[in-house]
């Protein structure tokens, strides 16, 4: 009786936003049609998919490009926010005087620095990993921080009963405790990193070979091709999607046997 | 004072940095093998005292000596069961068990064997993949006496672990303990608030008086372990728990004049 329910709300929680998200195209589809709105305010979702295989060609090293940045940026995040985090465990005078400045470099913009940033960094994709990552590096940095402070006292206490190095500690008790502060953080930063890439990428507003999914929606505004910025929008959407889903998966994989938050009841 | 005590501890006090007396003037001696209750109301200090013999935090004033003079014992000589079954949520049963012996190095495969055999011995064969979530409360509660007992300690601390069990329960636990002390004889000191728990389980009984916590009475008893079938029900047992009562009101009525 208890399990009937719970399997339901799964079900539904695929179901429903897929069934609502169709019924908001066909709509917007039939009100394109209906109102005859010209293409160039707003094509339809047919004339958007149209263009997003017609053009496959350029939107996919595009895409790359983009995901590439994303990427690479949430690597570096993930390397340096939790060597940081570590760091800052170790040493809690490092943690006092370093803190702050990570503060102030997550409330400066993006955008105002990115300028900056691309002048001083030789090349264009090092300057548009360099803004990503200050965008994504951040949640992974403070969630780590508080989760390797969040060890249960008295299993501190059991680790210097039993004369536990510093190193095992970390190893045994500090790491794994963090764990879900950890995934939790890696989930925001996932989306931030994408965004700080194409934020960058706008303020950049290369073209060449290295451009991606925001150079393709400030091109295709120059031309006019609001199909083309839809296409663009689609793809960055979808990767954030898509990078949200896969690190929620990665987290509830790696912490379902024993967090409270995961498992068979969760909501 | 009998030359054969391990820890003796002469007027121990401790004052935390906020400037709460916890103890003050705690004298006590426990012998090698003994099985001794700390009883008291809460916030006597009585936990504090645990963790001054577990090493865990110094004390203000006063001194603990143990028998062969070193002012501490080495890992792995002290088991230390906290009121929580404070276990590594994301480990195994057999995982909780083995980390003493993996922080003192010893390697995986016979720290596994040590650990099972010390889980088979709480009666937890079986469980030894079970991660803590998936146990209950006793479970978790037994797993938590086996990593305690793992390192075969000379002393083992007790915090009021069966505190947060049921009754029934914590009855398996308390006679699962006094049948563990009689095979190891290990030196066992048992804080708790429960006047039926300190009797049934120890064969020294020391009320800790509150507000600053001191030792204000002990009583013993002789009583077989493992304890005999209806002993809990016995007319001895009642009378044992009734003069610790009484002692226990006149120390708490002393103190409250």
């Amino acid at each position: 009786m208890i399990v009937e329910p719970i399997r339901e709300k799964r079900w539904l929680r695929f179901v429903a936003p897929l069934a609502l998200g169709a019924v908001v195209l066909v709509a917007w589809e039939i009100a394109v049609r209906l109102y005859a709105v010209p293409v160039y305010i707003l094509p339809g979702p047919l004339a958007i998919g149209a263009v997003l295989i017609a053009e496959w060609a350029g939107l996919e090293v595009a895409l790359l490009v983009t995901l590439k940045i994303t990427m690479m940026a949430l690597v570096a995040a993930i390397v340096l926010g939790v060597l940081l985090a570590v760091l800052f465990a170790q040493s809690k005078f490092l943690e006092r005087a370093l803190f702050p400045y990570a503060v102030v470099l997550q409330v400066t913009p993006v955008v105002a620095i990115a300028p900056l940033v691309i002048i001083w960094a030789k090349d264009v994709t090092i300057a548009l990993l360099i803004c990503a990552w200050i965008v994504a590096f951040f949640p992974i940095l403070s969630n780590t921080t508080i989760g390797l402070n969040a060890a249960e006292r008295n299993l501190i206490d059991l680790f210097r009963l039993y004369r536990a190095s510093r190193w095992q500690t970390l190893l045994r008790l500090l790491l794994p405790s963090a764990l879900p502060y950890f995934f939790a953080g890696l989930r925001v930063s996932g989306g931030l990193a994408l965004i700080g890439a194409v934020v960058a990428e706008f303020v950049a507003g290369t073209g060449g070979s290295a451009s991606g999914l925001a150079y393709v929606i400030l091109e295709a505004g120059y031309r006019l091709q609001i199909p083309k910025m839809f296409a663009a929008l689609v793809l960055i959407s979808t990767i954030g999607v898509v990078l949200f889903l896969l690190l929620g998966l990665l987290g509830h994989l790696a912490l379902r046997r024993w967090h409270e938050t995961e498992g068979a009841g969760e909501a | 004072m009998s030359p054969a005590s391990l820890v003796r501890l002469t007027g121990v006090g401790k004052v935390f940095s906020t400037g709460t007396q916890a103890l003050a003037g705690l004298d006590l001696a426990v012998a090698q093998g003994e099985f001794v209750s700390l009883l008291g109301p809460s916030g006597c200090g009585k936990s504090t005292a645990l963790r001054l013999i577990a090493g865990l935090t110094a004390p203000s004033s006063g001194s603990i000596a143990w028998s062969d003079g070193a002012a501490d014992r080495g890992p792995g000589e002290i088991g230390f069961v906290f009121q929580e079954p404070t276990l590594m949520p994301w480990s195994s049963a057999l995982g909780n068990v083995m980390l003493p012996l993996r922080l003192a190095g010893v390697e995986r495969a016979e720290a596994e064997a040590r650990a099972a055999a010390q889980l088979g011995a709480v009666g937890l064969a079986g469980f030894e993949r079970a991660v803590p979530r998936e146990l209950s409360g006793g479970m978790r509660m037994r797993v938590s006496i086996a990593r305690a007992l793992v390192t075969r300690p000379r002393v083992l601390l007790m915090d009021e672990p069966f505190a947060a069990l049921d009754e029934i329960t914590r009855w398996r636990l308390n006679d699962d303990l006094i049948t563990l002390w009689a095979q190891q004889r290990f030196t066992a000191i048992f804080v708790t608030h429960s006047v039926f728990e300190s009797v049934y389980l120890s064969q020294r009984v020391v009320i800790i008086g509150a507000r600053p916590g001191r030792a204000v009475a002990e009583l013993s008893f002789m009583e077989p372990a493992p304890r005999e079938a209806g002993y809990r029900t016995s007319v001895r047992y009642a009378e044992h728990c009734r003069a610790v009562s009484l002692r226990l009101a006149q120390a708490l009525g002393a103190e409250a004049a």
